[in-house]
């Protein structure tokens, strides 16, 4: 259930998706390593533009890609197809998308 | 003797019969089942024609992996004495072991894998160049000899019925690289849709089972390749 553009499009977020998640991971080893309190992580990430860039860009890269790849698990396993395919990938893309961008919005917005 | 489990009837309503088979030296599976039809079950239905591995329709599931049956020794395959003969996965079965290859030659057309010729028949013919690299990596799957064994072991085929499938994506990838063959841009199209090249999973059972030892999955591999350099080129030039 993969043409040529949903190929394109899962191998770019993948592309996108490999450099963030070493920088996530990085981030969070730092961060706890050194004992950061909330306050003193928000104080580095609200008005931030780079770490709304960051991670904004994550979010839509791993909305992608979970989508297209959910959706070829799902038609792969329990033969969905057409529309109902379409809306299945959609749905998970869609608060994917909400629930990571509002969670980027929340430590980054001054 | 050997202990021999043979599926009858078709899709909808299959059952297994069981076949004492005396064994001897040097046995193929392809002699197994004709034992059964020639001395046991004349109504036994299977498919074969040349018995030495290059026409390709004899191929069959033997203790749940696809195989040539004219070219497998029984020695080789037997499990405990017992052999479970079966026709080929993702094909319907049209009477115990003769699978309707209509599906899978259907794809060949669909992955227009059918040669489009740069010359008429009153011309004369393209010379090739057998050392360029282009005809070196066309050589690589020209072997293919259509037995379906790939298509059988593809699970990406179980799981998408619209997949094309190894052999035909393979044959459509000998003609892109096929200095012979006009109709590149069509190829690249035909393999780029909702059944293509892009589903496979690179899991690697057509190569694993490919009785000529060919390797599918590098032909998928580069049609993956060429079909996105294609669509970037037709975006730079757009």
């Amino acid at each position: 259930m993969l043409d040529l553009r949903l190929y394109m499009l899962q191998r770019l977020s993948a592309l996108v998706m490999a450099p963030l998640v070493l920088g996530h991971i990085a981030v969070m080893i730092y961060a706890i390593q050194g004992g950061l309190t909330t306050a003193e992580i928000l104080g580095r990430t609200q008005g931030s533009l780079l770490w709304f860039l960051f991670y904004g860009l994550f979010v839509v890269a791993v909305s992608v890609h979970a989508a297209i790849g959910l959706r070829v698990i799902v038609h792969e396993w329990l033969g969905l197809g057409g529309m109902v395919l379409a809306a299945l990938t959609w749905g998970i893309c869609a608060p994917l998308l909400v629930l990571g961008l509002s969670a980027a919005f929340a430590v980054t917005l001054p | 003797m050997l202990e021999v489990i043979v599926q009858r009837g078709t899709t909808e309503a299959s059952r297994t019969d069981r076949f004492d088979v005396p064994a001897r030296d040097s046995q193929t599976v392809l002699d197994v089942v004709t034992w059964i039809q020639q001395a046991v079950d004349p109504t036994l239905s299977y498919r074969f024609s040349c018995r030495v591995g290059m026409c390709g329709s004899c191929a069959m599931m033997i203790n749940g992996v696809p195989r040539w049956t004219c070219r497998t020794h029984v020695s080789r395959v037997v499990q405990n004495g017992r052999l479970e003969i079966a026709p080929l996965r993702n094909l319907p079965v049209i009477k115990d072991l003769v699978t309707d290859m209509d599906p899978f030659f259907d794809k060949w057309v669909a992955a227009e894998a059918r040669h489009h010729p740069t010359r008429g028949r009153l011309e004369d013919s393209d010379p090739i160049t057998a050392n360029s690299p282009d005809r070196a990596e066309a050589d690589l799957g020209i072997e293919c000899i259509n037995c379906g064994i790939c298509y059988a072991a593809c699970d990406t085929v179980a799981g998408n019925p619209e997949y094309l499938g190894p052999a035909a994506l393979q044959r459509a990838w000998t003609l892109l690289n096929d200095s012979r063959d006009a109709n590149r841009s069509g190829i690249l199209a035909a393999v780029s849709g909702k059944g293509g090249c892009h589903n496979c999973h690179s899991m690697g059972s057509c190569a694993q089972y490919c009785p000529n030892a060919l390797n599918p999955m590098r032909a998928i591999a580069g049609l993956k390749r060429e079909t996105v350099k294609a669509a970037l080129r037709r975006k730079r030039d757009a």
